[in-house]
């Protein structure tokens, strides 16, 4: 997106074979398991699955926020420009975290600190981070409010969460995770818990502060309207492991694996009647009861023997599409 | 024309604030004001809007969940709002309710099986043999089985709980089912399933439908009519067809400019809604939807709109500027792709197939 986004070829982040466990009392499951992909600066990567396929928990293991335990980190690598996450100490990480790389949650009811003013939460993020004068930690409190145009904000900075409304909790939130110009914005579900009008303001104002400040954005989201209003690449998850990878056009255009067909023919159309709205048939696998091959076998009506008993490997289809489907193309299947 | 199941008029529901044994209300929070519709059997009225505007108080106060403030419910001529608690028990087996959460509208400590029961006896559906058979019948309606019947809520995935609220729903025959938001805590290919199971037991039984969402694509396909609300007030009322091809009131138009659609680079924001809704403590004079929207005038701050007939195709709309040209607010998707039409293709070629071998 940003102009210098092509100057070096090296992502900004990358994400190796990330495996990650949950010691439950059914015993140790695992919620990822060998995501990987890359994210280069001043894209915006888009992971998109269903409840319960580990796209929070990736988000969350990225920023080094999984309580260990019960979670466990059980492999892989977490790179950010080219230093591992995983392996630096937790002082290093905390430098990281909110410094170059911001968070955004789902729920910002919970996520701002009631008894605080908004001004004083980032300011106390500014501080943290190394800005020594509180005058001018102040100001650019201020100023960060007015970037994600937050209605007078010289005056809103000395607000309680308790007296915004959803909408400008988020714009809060959005000021906070960008308050020490990051390189890197997670954003975990933004606008789900918001109106579809205060939704198209809040990505409007991410899509337009990436635009400005260059910051790559990794956002998480179940909703594919949401995925290509705003996404560059996509990635879908499914039980814990990536299916598909590509570019948001290529995506929509000639979805893949037949999971992601499956999503995106049981999403109602705005525009038109249409017919009777296609379904997945049956539900994800519970993870005590994961199958031995592809985790979707069970639901699909292309499955075979090798589907059932191998996990596909996510291959390279054509140019730069993968896929992790055994049968995939489809098309290729002949009736 | 279908028989009339349900008639509101003027509905309205005010909730005091302050107030208590010695102390004067201090204050109204207009949740649902002057709200009137009709809906005939086997029909969908979608009630749409966003949080705090009305949509699911209106739905309370047609079940009479919350004493209405104002204004006449009738369900199939009969009148909700001055019948006596015992008529209002034996009158609630025509209308049911299905509701958002599925994790917290059934009982953890009671079985399906119990729980489909109990309005089953409290109304007299059946008994003895007769209802165990109709709870088996109500489990393979909604796409369960009779095992399912013996297990706790915890126990099933939330697709499945929002099946058993739908044949809990249905336990007692009713003519009127109020959803509200049914299918918003669900996943999309699990939301799917529930649309069209809704659908299929509306044509097959004839059902009334009112269908509270904010999800304006779900609307889109499951209404037949929609009504619009915007701080307690119906803003614009049409035929689902016409309301998403001529949107008249701006409202209507920001609402599904804003939908996120799954086409990239269609962007179709073209009067978005500024700023946020207005507390219902004290909505602005006027039309409600003034302080927001881009056409507002001075007329607009001094005189409220009333809901007006716009048009020759039936759509009811509460705007000062309904008659005035509007944009386009729905760019036409292109259509599926060649390669996406063929996958399909072969997926439900795949499907039809393995059905005819499960069926041999």
């Amino acid at each position: 997106m940003s102009p210098d986004s092509q100057a070096t070829d090296a992502p900004l982040l990358e994400v190796k074979d990330l495996q990650i466990e949950f010691k439950t009392e059914g015993g140790v499951f695992r919620a990822v398991d060998g995501v990987s992909f890359s994210l280069k600066r001043g894209a915006t990567l888009g992971v998109v699955g269903e409840s319960g396929c580990g796209k929070s928990v990736t988000s969350l293991g990225i920023m080094g926020l999984i309580p260990t335990p019960p979670g466990r980190y059980a492999g892989g690598e977490v790179l950010f420009e080219g230093r591992n996450l995983l392996t630096m100490s937790a002082r290093e990480r905390r430098a990281l975290r909110g410094g170059r790389m911001g968070m955004i949650f789902q729920e910002p009811m919970t996520s701002l600190n009631p008894v605080y003013t908004i001004g004083d939460q980032i300011i106390e993020s500014l501080r943290a981070h190394g800005e020594r004068n509180r005058k001018a930690a102040r100001d650019r409190a201020i100023e960060l409010l007015d970037l994600v145009r937050l209605p007078s904000p010289s005056k809103r900075v000395d607000d309680f969460p308790h007296q915004l409304s959803g909408g400008q909790r988020q714009r809060v939130m959005i000021a906070l995770a960008l308050a020490n110009d990051p390189e890197l914005l997670i954003a975990d579900e933004p606008t789900t818990a918001l109106d579809v009008t205060i939704q198209a303001q809040i990505l409007d104002l991410m899509r337009d502060l990436s635009d400005r400040t260059g910051a790559a954005i990794m956002l998480i989201t179940h909703d594919l309207g949401v995925v290509a209003e705003t996404c560059d690449e996509v990635v879908v998850m499914y039980a814990g492991k990536v299916v598909e990878r590509a570019s948001a056009r290529d995506l929509f255009e000639a979805p893949m694996h037949p999971y992601t067909l499956g999503l995106m023919a049981a999403v109602p159309r705005l525009d038109e009647k249409g017919s009777r709205l296609e379904t997945i048939p049956g539900s994800v696998p519970p993870p005590w009861a994961m199958p031995k091959g592809c985790r979707f076998a069970s639901r699909c009506p292309l499955a075979t023997q090798q589907c059932r008993m191998e996990q596909p490997p996510l291959r390279q289809i054509g140019d730069d599409r993968l896929v992790a489907c055994w049968r995939a193309p489809i098309e290729e299947i002949a009736a | 024309m279908k028989p009339l199941v349900l008639e509101v008029e003027s509905l309205t529901k005010h909730f005091p604030l302050g107030g208590g044994m010695f102390r004067k209300v201090k204050n109204v929070v207009q949740a649902v004001s002057d709200v009137s519709f009709t809906v005939a059997a086997g029909e969908t009225l979608a009630i749409v809007g966003e949080s705090g505007c009305g949509k699911s108080t209106t739905g309370r106060a047609i079940m009479r969940l919350l004493e209405p403030t104002a204004g006449s419910v009738k369900l199939d001529g009969e009148e909700i709002t001055e019948m006596s608690p015992g008529k209002l028990q034996a009158a609630r087996r025509n209308m049911q309710m299905v509701f958002q959460d599925p994790f917290g509208s059934l009982n953890p400590r009671m079985t399906v099986r119990e729980t489909l029961m109990e309005p089953i006896l409290l109304h007299g559906v059946a008994s003895g043999e007769r209802a165990q058979k109709w709870v088996t019948d109500l489990l393979k309606t909604v796409g369960l089985s009779e095992h399912h019947a013996d297990r706790y809520p915890h126990e099933f995935s939330g697709g499945q709980r929002q099946r058993i609220c739908i044949a809990r729903a249905l336990s007692t025959r009713p003519r009127l089912i109020v959803c509200d938001e049914p299918v918003s805590a669900l996943d999309v290919s699990v939301q799917a399933q529930i649309v069209n199971l809704l659908q299929d037991l509306q044509q097959k039984l004839g059902l009334a439908y009112v269908f509270i969402s904010h999800d304006l694509s779900v609307v889109r396909h499951i209404a037949d009519r929609v009504a619009v609300m915007y701080l307690g007030r119906i803003v614009e009322q049409a035929p689902a067809e016409q309301l998403f091809a001529d949107p008249r009131h701006p409202y209507t138009r920001a609402l599904i400019s804003a939908a996120p659609r799954p086409v990239p680079g269609l962007r179709t924001a073209v009067e978005a809604a500024e700023g946020d809704a207005p507390s219902a403590l004290n909505p602005p004079s006027g039309c409600a939807f003034h302080p927001r929207c881009p056409l507002a005038t001075a007329e607009c701050s001094q005189a409220r709109p009333e809901l007006r007939q716009v048009g020759d195709g039936g759509a009811l709309v509460a705007c000062h500027h309904a008659d005035e040209p509007a944009p386009v607010v729905l760019e036409t998707a292109p259509p599926a792709s060649a390669t996406l039409s063929a996958r399909l293709g072969v997926l439900a070629a795949a499907r039809a197939a393995a059905a005819e071998t499960a069926k041999a």
